[in-house]
């Protein structure tokens, strides 16, 4: 039986060779490999993975198409439900997803679906895209703000409907979180976000960047002026928070934000590029999450000592498993439990460290976690020349308050139900904006929703 | 892309380029600014906005070349395209939304300190148009760095220079001239709009709340992306932590932390002036052997 065998191991970069280097991390399986992991698919009559996928990719079916080596098939089969299988394949938490309710995991290890997913979108980018059945043009417009996860699968989604799609992008370079957050070796960008973001304009989709919605056009202008008939908001996370310490403006506390936008967007750690970065010798970043372990590892591969500060212990860790283990492998010092309560400075106003205060967990918050607290009398100082803050964010508030009946919730986040539906007619919204910061699918699957919603929102406009 | 319709020199070092961006000219305010790239390899700069026509759609940046990037920048020529132009950024000036019968009875004075006389000029411009004469002073070095006194000239109440040699104008300091205004010539103020250098904001806003005048400056902190994204604009105002590209650039100048903000400007001064002496060397024609522009 095929299940007799163990997960396939991935190929990846030695850890000590990829902390000095920008390079991906993981190989990815080659055709031999992705085959015969993809002969360990129990195909389950009910398949409790494709349930717990945000856009509910036909799982078993595809692996079926590897196994049997028909990877344009395979391609096919994901492309009717995700635009973007290369990136997701490379960023879903899939422990916590589709490869968390693999019925091969309970015992052993679960198929390595996203693996296999980026696999197969790996192999259609490099063997030339299958083409993707689109209804014929409908001649409605429908506008979407912000060219991320949401953005690119609510566009993808209506222009095979046959809607006339442009996408606005605030930024010079169209992607979002997957050109400016996500670090080149976790997810690279010319060779694959560029590639699948290209896959999204040959449907049809028109993405136009440089346009900062709420300053550059806004919603009235767009649906009043440019006539378009629905605006779907995917304008992602915002403003990165901070903690409202002492010391947070001194020179060499940035954002987390800052930091990768600098060296993923701007590309800063690449000489032949004009934006700088400070690195400095020793870096904390204080968090837990994917954002903290991005900025982490890139600060180590620009040469600095890194480590991170988070206030909750291992367990809680937000962090996809993988990223944490990269990080560990790649000589990133983890500092749990402990929690940043001032950022010290020397006379002229720069980092020279940072004090700490020891946690403990005591009981479970709202969100299930045990919640820390301080042990008195715990502090204790770090030195450091450089702190970057990965403490999430808040929502941007460009669009909301420039769109009159545009609601939003105490935190700032856009209000909408399921479907996308906000508190304004013909407006949508999913993704971060809505959600406050989570992952690149829950953005995707917010997305598809809202295409849908808008479809049917149109179409009862006509009726 | 976004066409060079124009380009001059109006001083030495100070260039004024009128760019083809009907988006953007239709939209813009006083007070916005923009965010320009000179290269698919270059930098986002925040530049002020000095004039924008939404008829022709066009927008004029002033560029100071003090670093890499603006002198970059400042090679391109008229008919040459910029791969990016973004805005307008920031929040309007908060004076156009006064209603009509306040604006008018407003007696503001404009300070403009050097390159500051660029966004200056948008601002008196919209008074000038709805009916409203500011007066300006215009501060800079000497004669030969001032910039835009005619077309100032033409839409400001009274136009007052203060050079710092005398060469034209009041000798002096910007903040010796106001107290000259208002102690001696009678003049009185509600409003200042002081946009320049930031340490000259700070001593116009310390000598403005010596009279109790309202004082708004602009601040022109470091900004990568100009929508929020990454705080490297954060500024102290009242004791509060604000984002310059979001919530200003326009904040009131009594309450912010300038020592903070020019501490925090200087933030990349060190690897900004390593990417000029490397960028002199290289035109120098000198190639290094030892890996220090690395």
């Amino acid at each position: 039986m095929a299940n007799k065998i163990g997960r396939v191991p991935v190929r990846e970069q030695d850890p000590k060779v990829r902390a000095t280097n920008f390079e991906e991390v993981c190989y990815g399986y080659n055709e031999q490999e992705a085959r015969l992991e993809a002969s360990r698919c129990l195909h389950c009559r009910k398949p409790r993975c494709v349930e717990q996928c945000p856009v509910s990719v036909k799982i078993p079916l595809f692996i079926a198409e590897v196994a049997e080596g028909d990877f344009a098939r395979a391609a096919a089969i994901i492309a009717e439900d995700s635009s973007l299988p290369s990136i997701c394949g490379r960023v879903c938490p899939q422990e916590n997803q589709c490869e968390g309710a693999c019925i091969l995991g309970i015992k052993g290890e679960p198929v390595a679906i996203g693996k296999l997913e980026r696999f197969v979108g790996d192999w259609s980018i490099r063997n030339g895209n299958q083409s993707v059945e689109k209804a014929p043009s409908n001649g409605h417009k429908v506008a979407i703000i912000g060219s991320g996860p949401s953005g690119l699968a609510c566009a993808s989604d209506l222009a095979k409907m046959g809607y006339q799609v442009k996408i606005f992008e605030a930024l010079h370079k169209a992607g979002g979180v997957l050109e400016y957050g996500i670090p080149e070796f976790r997810l690279p960008k010319a060779a694959i976000v560029a590639k699948e973001v290209e896959n999204v304009r040959r449907l049809g989709v028109e993405i136009e960047t440089d346009t900062v919605v709420g300053r550059t056009v806004t919603i009235d202008s767009l649906m009043d002026d440019e006539g378009y008939e629905a605006v779907f908001v995917g304008s992602g996370a915002g403003l990165p928070r901070f903690m409202g310490i002492p010391g947070e403006n001194l020179n060499g506390v940035v954002s987390a934000n800052e930091f990768l936008t600098r060296a993923n967007l701007m590309k800063a750690y690449d000489d032949e590029y004009d934006t700088p970065i400070y690195v400095g010798s020793k870096v904390v970043v204080v968090g837990g999450g994917n954002v903290a372990m991005d900025a982490v590892r890139t600060a180590k591969r620009l040469g600095a000592e890194a480590v991170i500060v988070y206030r909750r212990s291992e367990t809680e860790l937000p962090a996809r498993a993988e990223e944490g283990h990269h990080a560990k492998e790649e000589g990133i010092e983890f500092r749990m439990l402990t929690n940043p309560v001032e950022v010290l400075g020397d006379e002229k106003g720069w980092v020279r460290g940072i004090r700490c205060i020891k946690m403990e967990l005591g009981e479970p918050d709202e969100s299930g976690r045990r919640s820390p607290v301080e042990v008195k009398g715990s502090e204790f100082d770090m030195e450091c020349d450089v702190v970057i803050m990965a403490l999430g964010t808040s929502p941007n508030p460009l669009i909301a308050t420039t769109t009159p009946g545009l609601e939003t919730t105490r935190r700032g986040c856009i209000v909408a139900n399921d479907e996308g539906q906000t508190t304004r007619e013909g407006v949508f919204a999913g993704g971060d904006a809505v959600t406050g910061a989570a992952t690149v699918i829950l953005a995707m699957g917010a997305g598809r929703k809202a295409a849908q919603a808008i479809d049917e929102y149109i179409k009862s406009k006509q009726a | 892309m976004y066409k060079i319709l124009q380009k001059r020199e109006l001083a030495p070092n100070i260039w004024m380029m009128e760019i083809e961006a009907p988006r953007v000219a239709r939209s813009a305010r006083p007070g916005q600014f923009v965010i320009v790239r000179a290269s698919e390899n270059g930098e986002r700069i925040p530049l002020t906005i000095s004039d924008y026509d939404a008829e022709r759609g066009t927008v004029s940046i002033v560029i100071q070349t003090i670093g890499v990037s603006t002198r970059k920048l400042c090679t391109l020529n008229e008919g040459e395209l910029l791969p990016d132009f973004v805005g307008p950024l920031g929040r309007p000036s908060e004076f156009i939304h006064d209603d009509p019968a306040t604006l008018c009875s407003r007696k503001i004075l404009f300070v403009a300190g050097g390159v500051g006389t660029a966004p200056v000029y948008p601002q008196v411009k919209w008074l000038h148009e709805h009916g409203v004469q500011a007066d300006v002073i215009v501060g800079a070095k000497n004669k030969e760095m001032l910039i835009m006194q005619e077309q100032m000239k033409a839409v400001a109440g009274n136009l007052y220079v203060a050079t710092d040699d005398g060469s034209a104008g009041f000798k002096g300091m910007v903040p010796d001239l106001i107290k000259e205004l208002i102690d001696h010539q009678g003049k009185q103020y509600d409003l200042v709009v002081a946009i320049g250098p930031m340490i000259m904001m700070k001593f116009v806003a310390a000598t403005t709340k010596a009279y109790g005048i309202r004082t708004i400056v602009s601040l022109n902190t470091l900004m990568v992306d100009g929508t929020g994204m990454c705080g490297a604009c954060r500024v102290t105002v009242g004791g509060k932590t604000v984002f310059t590209c979001v919530d200003g650039p326009e904040f009131d100048g009594h309450q912010v932390d300038f020592d903070e903000a020019m501490r925090r400007q200087g933030m990349y001064r060190t690897l900004e002036q390593r990417a000029i002496k490397i960028a002199e060397e290289r035109a120098a024609g000198h190639v290094c052997k030892i890996g220090l522009d690395k």
